[in-house]
């Protein structure tokens, strides 16, 4: 028997603390599977954050360490201008990267940090029982929003990749989604590129991972992901938002 | 024939995803229980799998933990 796929050495045997149906573990295999292909798990350091991915250190085995409430981007800033030879990675939610985070991420851009930031984006704060978050969409139904998110009240959903592309520091800047296996082997694409280019020392990386919430948008797995496909696609393309020369 | 899928079901949470994302739709979820109290996933067909991995890369848990393909006997 030839194997096709093998989950990689780099994730763990602890089992995950998400709900049945979450995409962070998915989030979690593209990025351990990209460790183990491109032999960097062992110089790397992911810098977690808070939300449902607060243990993730117990998920993936690298060198890691737990950030103040979205200060990441500050902390891996600080990573690698000490230890320049590691990998440094941040791993961030939209609730950890797009609300209060949201200075630290920008500067770090504009600053063309050599780190790498993985951002999912799930549409809510998921850990603390599903309230609004920036990204957010218009209409959504959550426990902050009742009634759906007013444009009047509440403002509109951000998008943060659009926003980091127009400056000059970030070197790629990438959306995708994890909904399909299709669109999962693409995110698994976009990493690549975002991890080669701090291998390579071009500078800042940014790929937003389109994710769902089965239990806070109260839908079965199945439903959460069509609901991808059928209502944050449109609001959150996928695809390249900024490449720079030299981007593998 | 050796099993094309093999599946950790201590890991499985029966999200059913796979299932539903199966092409051949050899997969169903099980009657039995894990120790964590959800019922495992399991290939009921080996004949009919086509070993496309879309189980694997949709799997939240790394429950699929290897996907197989026979290699062909050389004439």
């Amino acid at each position: 028997m030839k194997t096709l796929y093998k989950v990689p050495g780099a994730v763990t045997d602890c089992p995950t603390t998400y709900c049945p149906g979450c995409p962070h573990g998915v989030a979690h295999r593209i990025i351990g599977e990209l460790l183990d292909e491109m032999q960097l798990t062992r110089k790397t350091v992911i810098v977690w954050p808070v939300g449902c991915s607060v243990f993730g250190y117990y998920f993936i085995d690298t060198d890691a360490v737990e950030a103040a409430h979205g200060r990441a981007c500050a902390m891996a800033t600080g990573i690698k201008r000490t230890h320049p030879e590691s990998f440094v990675i941040t791993y961030q939610g939209d609730g950890d990267l797009a609300s209060i985070g949201i200075a630290e991420t920008i500067h770090a851009a504009a600053r063309g940090e050599r780190i790498c930031v993985i951002y999912v984006n799930n549409g809510n704060y998921g850990m603390t029982g599903g309230q609004m978050a920036p990204t957010t969409l218009l209409g959504q139904v959550t426990t902050t929003s009742p009634y759906g998110r007013e444009a009047h009240a509440n403002g509109f959903p951000l998008k943060v990749p659009e926003m980091l592309a127009v400056i000059d520091g970030p070197v790629y800047i990438a959306r995708a989604s994890l909904d399909s296996p299709k669109h999962i082997i693409q995110a698994k694409k976009f990493i690549k590129k975002a991890f080669k280019v701090q291998v390579n020392d071009l500078g800042f990386s940014l790929v937003e991972l389109i994710s769902s919430c089965p239990t806070n948008w109260k839908m079965t797995p199945e439903e959460s992901l069509e609901r991808i496909r059928k209502q944050v696609l449109p609001v959150f393309p996928i695809g390249e938002l900024k490449v720079d020369e030299g981007v593998a | 024939m050796e099993t094309r899928v093999i599946v950790n079901e201590e890991r499985c949470k029966s999200c059913n995803l796979c299932v539903e994302v199966c092409p051949k739709k050899v997969l169903r979820i099980s009657d039995r229980l894990n120790p964590k109290g959800y019922r495992p996933v399991e290939l009921f067909d080996n004949e009919a799998c086509i070993s496309c991995g879309f189980c694997y890369l949709i799997c939240p848990d790394a429950a699929i933990v290897e996907v197989r393909r026979p290699v062909k006997a050389k004439a």
